[in-house]
């Protein structure tokens, strides 16, 4: 892990790469594959519709994560209001995208409002209005939370989080209440998520080669030293909220159409902490660590499934414990943050070279360990 | 022309009163040092000069452009870098993460004129913004003998090139005025003496005026103009440098024990 | 909106209902702000150490078939060494890491204990022992209550007072002061700052205990989430009351149990917002006045 950081952390700075055509071919390879895999699962060939879908939260949380990532990691303010940003951007996506009558027919409890019922837009235009709700709602509490630091922040936020969902679940004539939405059209197919990912991951990171995006790390690194140097601090920090919420609230509206089915318990706090297990997982302040650690988690969630429903080591067989899952990635929150502060990225971003260093210096340790061994086992 | 100047100004923490009635001012072009024991107010001065605390009582000034003086008493401090105020800390303050290059590189982002949006689709607007601002960044790392080390991240360099950095980063604001806050602590004898003529060269090179912290004696006396002298808040005296040297009450409060107040 | 006039009965009722309902965050807020105070922490994992009580407490009388008294003091007994246990495991690791590394480690252990719970206990909610002697509905002045209604502030009132003492005039409560004031400087006094942080989870979980086994007389129903709204709530008590002040956190527990009382009595129809409105609370809290109504230390500190 230590090695992994200081070879990511030379490799980082411009001009340090010597081979830039390789590294672009290799990217180039990398896409065409990663394209092609995506047409074949699409297809059917190579995954059923559950390994796509897994491939289809693997994008929604990347974008979720990210949101977290901006504000927390390179912005340097904890926020824990992700889970009800994701709410706005799931419920207006959904009631955007369901046909009228499908929604008359949902609300049997309070009658839906009119005007909800007869909202529509095309997917693009619901996911993008769903972002963009989210992203007024942070801008309006950015007002009142964004003067709060540290640990201050982070309840505040979690209790405005708290608070949507409170809202949402009261105002049943809009949201259905505690009965929560069905239904929602399977539009977010695979391209849909994956070119979102790829497009919100470009977007944060040419944020953070501009001015801006400097501004945002020097206030993550020193307030008083970053405001001393100019930086107006609220206007930063609302600045990456707010584009922060824009993106949950964009994941949310992709969300709700890859899962079908919302209600307001789907955006629980709890919603919160498991996209901080991945920001945490991912290094805190890596655009490529969260992208890697959101796909690590979203699919080892899945392949993680057997342990709620029972499974057997050889002669011992472990009855069926709900449960199980959550506890097993909570525990990995813990050790994490225990023992590998650093996740698997630091604040540092993924390269080519990085990587070839990486593997030259495991290669060598690989064969120091195997010439001692060779050694030890001729001196026996 | 004056260019900084506290009228009547205090702060008080709780009980504490960390400065009193302080009247000091800053002429366009001097090099004026405060100097003072540990606890005497120092920092505090600065910390109000540049926004950090708004004082209990009394104002302080800043010209203008046009060379009248303005109320900055309790001005945000972003507000007042704009102004053309740029600092240094005590214990050095870099934006641990980011390289040199980029540590000056954000001192400049108070001169961006490309809005966010020109910024994010990358237009030749902006892009020819950022291209000057990354050559200015180079002369001035240049000028602190930094170039070399553009690139390594601000935490891993010596400490003595981390207050140089610093110092390239408060000149990136192009400030009119820059406060030092003790830019020699920790530095030997040889290193005091450079930091002396380079303090001198940029003074200068960039037509300053600097208001500065400082322990150092050898220092002070070389290139200040004017001294403040502080003792638990309150100004004891103010002069030149060989008025201060002479004065009864400083060589009392301050200057006897200068050498256990180093560092 | 519907402004209700409650009958002078149901007035007095609500009264001691705040009452009660204000002893009981008084005793979770307290372990909040002790915390806050000496580590400038918000222990996320206070609540499910609440949850957690009643859990101890349920299966110590039902699989035991322990007389409630016993029931109730292995609960808290328990519940103390919890509290030491997550200290010790989760965030004395992290001394010297920065603040944003402990309360994520907070977040985790809180969220540890939820999942713990829900394998363990499983997801269906558990029915709290019934204790008649706290239960019993009485007749005062024509009002019917509970008997704990007015159990509850008395033990309350016996706790805050036995803590009272512990911290201004025995020399554990001086260190723990001097712990709260300069954590460092302490430590080179020749406190044994480890210790000291180890009582205060102890005392701070032992309080939350007591407070979980008189929320469940009241409120029977255990499931693994049962501890975090009270959990935000009582933070939020002791923000009120001014973080790292004791007397703070009581003051704020019985301003908050009022307010949320009285909402629902006046305005039942915003009942379905009373858990969001303990945040708008905070949120006017940390604007208008952050060091609270007695603390001396704020959210919004200059570095």
């Amino acid at each position: 892990m230590g090695s992994n950081q200081t070879v990511q952390g030379r490799l980082n700075q411009p001009g340090a790469s010597s081979h830039k055509n390789r590294n672009r071919i290799l990217t180039a390879v990398t896409l065409v594959i990663f394209v092609v895999f995506l047409f074949l699962a699409d297809q059917g060939i190579i995954l059923d519709s559950y390994g796509v879908r897994i491939i289809r939260l693997c994008g929604v949380y990347t974008i979720a994560a990210l949101s977290m990532t901006l504000i927390n990691g390179l912005t340097g303010q904890f926020s824990l209001g992700q889970a009800g940003f994701m709410a706005i951007g799931a419920y207006t996506t959904s009631l955007l995208i369901i046909p009228p009558e499908v929604k008359e027919q949902m609300y049997y409890v309070t009658p839906i409002q009119g005007w909800v019922r007869d909202m529509q837009a095309p997917f693009l235009a619901a996911i993008l209005i769903g972002g963009l709700l989210a992203a007024l709602i942070a801008f309006l509490i950015g007002f009142p939370v964004l003067r709060l630091r540290g640990d201050y922040l982070a309840i505040a936020t979690l209790g405005f989080s708290e608070i949507i969902r409170v809202i949402i679940t009261n105002v049943g004539s809009v949201t259905n209440s505690s009965i929560g939405i069905k239904s929602i059209p399977d539009t977010a197919n695979i391209w849909w998520t994956t070119i979102a990912a790829a497009l919100c991951i470009t977007l944060v990171y040419r944020l953070m080669k501009t001015s801006y995006g400097r501004a945002f790390k020097s206030i993550r690194d020193d307030e008083v030293a970053a405001e001393a140097m100019g930086i107006s601090l609220f206007k930063h920090k609302m600045l990456s909220f707010v584009i922060s919420g824009f993106l949950a609230g964009l994941s949310g509206g992709l969300l709700a159409s890859v899962v079908g089915v919302i209600n307001p318990l789907y955006f629980r706090f709890t919603l919160a902490y498991e996209i901080l297990l991945i920001v945490v997982l991912g290094g805190q302040g890596s655009i490529t660590g969260t992208l890697v650690s959101a796909c690590l988690i979203t699919a080892g969630k899945e392949w993680l499934r057997f342990l709620d429903s029972g499974f057997s080591i050889g002669p011992i067989t472990i009855p069926e414990i709900s449960g199980l899952r959550m506890l097993v990635f909570s525990a990995l929150l813990m050790v994490v943050i225990l023992f590998y502060r650093r996740g698997l990225f630091g604040s540092n971003e993924f390269s080519w070279d990085g990587l070839f260093r990486l593997i030259q210096r495991t290669g060598a340790r690989c064969k120091r360990l195997i010439r001692r061994g060779e050694k030890g086992g001729a001196a026996k | 022309m004056r260019i900084l100047e506290t009228k009547h100004t205090t702060m008080r923490f709780g009980g504490v009163t960390a400065v009193e009635d302080l009247n000091l001012y800053v002429d366009q072009g001097e090099i004026v040092a405060i100097i003072g024991p540990n606890g005497a107010g120092k920092t505090t001065t600065f910390n109000m000069m540049t926004g950090v605390y708004a004082p209990t009582e009394g104002q302080i000034m800043l010209a203008k452009k046009d060379g009248n003086l303005e109320d900055i008493t309790g001005v945000r401090p972003d507000l007042i870098a704009k102004r053309g105020v740029a600092r240094t800390f005590q214990n050095i303050r870099l934006f641990s993460e980011l390289t040199a290059l980029e540590n000056v590189l954000t001192a400049q982002h108070l001169h961006v004129k490309s809005n966010f949006a020109t910024a994010m689709l990358g237009l030749p607007q902006y892009k020819k913004e950022e291209r000057a601002f990354r050559k200015r960044a180079m002369e001035l790392l240049e000028i602190v003998g930094l170039a070399d080390q553009a690139d390594s991240m601000a935490t891993s360099l010596p400490y003595g090139q981390q207050r140089r950095l610093e110092i390239a980063r408060a000149l990136a604001t192009d400030p009119r005025l820059l406060l030092l806050d003790e830019p020699a602590a920790g530095m030997n004898p040889q290193e005091t003496q450079e930091l002396t003529t380079f303090v001198s060269q940029i003074h200068e090179q960039f037509g300053l005026t600097i208001l500065m912290i400082e322990h150092h004696m050898q220092i002070v006396m070389d290139i200040s103009h004017r001294i403040y002298v502080l003792d638990f808040g309150k100004t004891i005296a103010h002069g030149t440098p060989d008025e201060i040297k002479n004065n009864e009450r400083v060589i009392d409060a301050y200057l006897g024990v200068a050498e256990d107040a180093e560092g | 909106m519907n402004v209700l006039i409650p009958s002078m009965e149901q007035f007095v009722q609500g009264i001691a209902n705040a009452l009660s309902l204000g002893s009981l965050y008084s005793l979770v807020a307290i372990g909040y702000t002790m915390v806050y105070g000496i580590l400038r922490l918000i222990n996320f994992a206070h609540g499910e150490v609440f949850m957690m009580a009643m859990y101890f407490v349920f299966y110590v009388t039902t699989l035991f078939q322990a007389p409630w008294y016993i029931a109730f003091i292995a609960g808290i007994v328990g519940i103390a060494l919890l509290g030491i246990v997550i200290e010790r495991a989760a965030y004395k690791p992290l001394r010297n890491a920065p603040r944003i590394s402990v309360l994520i480690s907070a977040i985790g252990v809180s969220y540890l204990l939820q999942n713990l719970a829900v394998v363990c206990f499983s997801g269906i909610p558990k029915q709290f022992p019934s204790v008649p002697l706290f239960q019993d509905v009485i007749i005062v002045g024509g009002v019917h209550i509970q008997r704990m209604v007015i159990i509850v502030p008395i033990i309350t009132a016996i706790l805050v007072a036995a803590l009272l003492y512990l911290v201004n005039h025995t020399k554990m409560g001086i260190a723990m002061r001097a712990a709260s004031r300069d954590f460092d400087t302490s430590r080179l006094m020749g406190i044994n700052v480890n210790r000291v942080i180890s009582i205060t989870f102890c005392i701070g979980s032992l309080l939350a205990a007591v407070g979980a086994i008189m929320w469940g007389l009241k409120y029977p129903k255990i499931e693994p989430y049962v501890g975090v709204m009270p959990g935000l709530k009582c933070f939020i008590a002791a923000v009120l009351g001014g973080i790292g002040s004791i007397g703070g956190a009581v003051i704020g527990a019985f301003l908050l149990g009022f307010i949320e009382i009285m909402l629902v009595l006046f305005l039942p129809g915003l009942s379905g917002y009373k858990d969001a409105f303990a945040f708008v609370l905070l949120i006017i809290i940390l604007l208008v006045k952050p060091t609270g109504l007695l603390g001396d230390k704020a959210g919004v500190d200059k570095a």
